[in-house]
């Protein structure tokens, strides 16, 4: 896949326009091979657009076919400036990070950036995969960064495991956002709230019984048995998604009419908006479960 | 501008003294170290003294210095360990910082060079720590252990004596043309050493940018501390392939045991802290020194690739001789009145 204009491959040094031209063209003088040109280039967050445009290539027929990812009101993702994007979280290994970066990636040409657990940082090759194809460990600072400083999309799930980790029968069933951090990073940022409304990723991935002693002992959030399981097989059930179709509303962007910068915001007033944007993406949940005929036909 | 520098036989040191050398404003520069200079140096006078400046109050004292430039410390831990390591950072600042408080100093501006291995290097950290930020784990490494100490003691200091400046500037991995770090070593060897599975975003500062930076904090009105890292950043891999070299992969479980037969057999020595580096990367917020006025002349990136046009030439002409002090010769230019000297 070929990267667009509106996709730089980020060739140079986010902040590299502090530095004057003059130093920055000596030190790449032409018809000299420099860092610069790796094809490989990654970028200050990890991101390889080159893994990603690979990714994509091979994850491509996942997400139409097999997914058959569907949106609706994507005009309410900005095609510019920094947006933090908030969904419902659910699945084992859950599928609706890759198919919302897939689907903004694809359609709008704007990175994404997913903030997630840095449970896989500490692995050889899957860390170091998992950077690269856009994930960022979900650190406030650097969530502020990338929404204030670089004005990027940044994706997160604010349930986190508490919400992958649920059973079947619990399923859309949204729990406690977090202690509302995200609200308060993107009053901080100046940036709006992109709710997103997701179904399907329950069911691409549902957990039919968990073990916690095993999780324990593993050091794991959660360790489940999968329906996935009972398909493709031990392994690959915690690899490949039934063919659940999804479907992603989203909703209007939601603004905070607060200064930002500040320091430190009003618990009670962070923990209230975030509350708010848990029972709006609940209801816009149940409205889609409402007018689903089919869990795998849609 | 009357100045003691710290560390004068370090490679810093010598550098830092010569770029004084240059600046009109400067009108004196002491260096004390256990060693000798590492540079020729015209006007710079030199003092031997022990590891830990014991001799530091007396000089102060004597020379009435405005300005202490401590490039002392010890940040490369394959240089210094144990006893001697805790003796130079951590007795050794003591001793500077009591020589600069003490009846008759005339100390007003300190400026310690320290590193970016105050944050450490794990796989929670955030991506670019800034200066105010908190480390995520306990240090595990002696050299990180005193550099925090330092830091404790030089903000301690801070706070006690708000009549002197004090500035820290913590430097991220430095290459460069001619100075030798660990990962200008591991730059230079037919194979470089990686953990396998691992690719991590690094930062390095050029070695110019490192004199400069030195010598902006000395003349510039500033105070605090400030991180001093090229900006952007690069993976190991890009580093690696820039200099044209393959990589090696050590395993990544027990790296620590991997590393031992790497020293014994002296190929390299890899410390702990270095090898975490090769791991989890760090970055660095540079902006808060940006704003204090210091124009970078390279990024992250410009600085790998600096560094790799040097090792394409030094892969054709080796390296130059080093310079060797001898205590006569400097003192016939110094001193004889054989020696023509430009009217100041």
């Amino acid at each position: 896949m070929a990267a667009s204009p509106e996709q730089p491959l980020h060739l140079v040094a986010d902040d590299s326009d502090r530095v004057p031209a003059s130093a920055a063209a000596a030190a790449s003088a032409p018809d000299e091979p420099s860092v610069l040109d790796d094809p490989l280039r990654v970028d200050a967050w990890g991101r390889s657009e080159a893994v990603r445009a690979l990714a994509r290539t091979l994850y491509d027929p996942v997400y139409r076919h097999w997914l058959r990812a569907e949106w609706e009101g994507l005009e309410h993702v900005p095609l510019e400036g920094g947006a933090l994007l908030v969904g419902n979280h659910g699945g084992a290994i859950p599928s609706d990070a890759p198919v919302v970066m897939h689907g903004i990636e694809t359609e709008l040409l704007r990175p994404v950036y997913g903030l997630a657990e840095n449970l896989f940082r500490q692995l050889p090759v899957v860390g170091t995969l998992w950077s690269r194809a856009g994930g960022v460990p979900a650190h406030p600072d650097n969530a502020y960064r990338l929404l204030h400083d670089d004005e990027q999309l940044v994706l997160v799930f604010p349930e986190g495991t508490k919400a992958t980790g649920k059973l079947v029968r619990d399923r859309y069933q949204l729990r406690r956002f977090g202690r509302g951090g995200f609200v308060e990073i993107a009053m901080r940022a100046g940036v709006p709230i992109v709710p997103l409304a997701i179904v399907g990723n329950e069911e691409a991935m549902p957990i039919l019984w968990k073990s916690p002693r095993i999780a324990k002992l593993l050091g794991l959030p959660y360790f489940p048995i999968t329906a996935n399981q009972f398909v493709f097989g031990p392994v690959l059930g915690y690899l490949v998604p039934l063919p659940a179709k999804f479907r992603i509303r989203v909703l209007a962007p939601i603004t905070f009419d607060v200064e930002p910068g500040l320091p430190r915001y009003n618990r009670g007033m962070v923990m209230e908006q975030a509350e708010r944007i848990r029972a709006l993406i609940q209801a816009e949940v149940d409205d889609l479960l409402r007018n689903r005929r089919s869990v795998w036909r849609g | 501008m009357r100045v003691l520098v710290t560390g004068l036989g370090t490679f810093w040191g010598s550098r830092i003294a010569q770029a004084l050398e240059r600046r009109p404003e400067v009108d004196l520069i002491v260096g004390v170290d256990t060693h000798e200079p590492r540079l020729p140096l015209t006007r710079t006078e030199f003092v031997r003294a022990d590891a830990s400046y014991a001799i530091l109050r007396r000089m102060v004292r004597a020379t009435q210095v405005d300005t202490v430039l401590h490039t002392h410390l010890v940040i490369d831990s394959t240089r210094a360990a144990g006893r001697r390591l805790h003796e130079v950072n951590v007795i050794g600042t003591m001793n500077l910082l009591a020589a600069a408080a003490a009846e008759g100093s005339a100390v007003r501006k300190i400026v310690l060079k320290t590193s970016t291995l105050v944050y450490g290097s794990n796989f929670d950290d955030p991506y670019f720590f800034r200066e105010d930020a908190r480390r995520t784990h306990a240090p595990s490494t002696p050299i990180e252990r005193s550099l925090l100490e330092v830091d404790t003691l030089v903000g301690d200091f801070a706070e006690d004596h708000p009549e002197v400046a004090v500035t820290s500037l913590r430097f991220a991995n430095v290459l460069g043309d001619d100075v030798s770090t660990v990962f200008s070593r591991m730059l230079r060897m037919p194979v470089v050493p990686e953990v396998f599975g691992y690719d991590p975003r690094l930062q390095f500062v050029h070695e110019d940018d490192v004199t400069r930076a030195l010598a902006h904090a000395t003349t510039a009105e500033l105070r605090g501390t400030f991180n001093v890292a090229g900006p952007g950043t690069i993976t190991w891999g890009e580093a690696c392939r820039a200099v044209a070299r393959r990589r090696l992969a050590m395993p990544p479980v027990f790296t620590g045991v991997a590393r031992v037969p790497l020293r014994l057999l002296r190929v390299i020595d890899i410390p702990p802290e270095v090898l975490s580096l090769l791991r989890y990367g760090r970055g660095v917020d540079t902006t808060a020194f940006a704003d204090a006025g210091f124009e970078y002349r390279y990024t992250t990136p410009a600085t790998v690739d600096a560094f790799a046009r040097a090792c394409r030439l030094e892969r054709v002409v080796g390296t130059p001789p080093a310079y060797e002090y001898e205590r006569d010769v400097e003192d016939f230019f110094r001193n004889s009145r054989a020696v023509v000297r430009p009217e100041v």
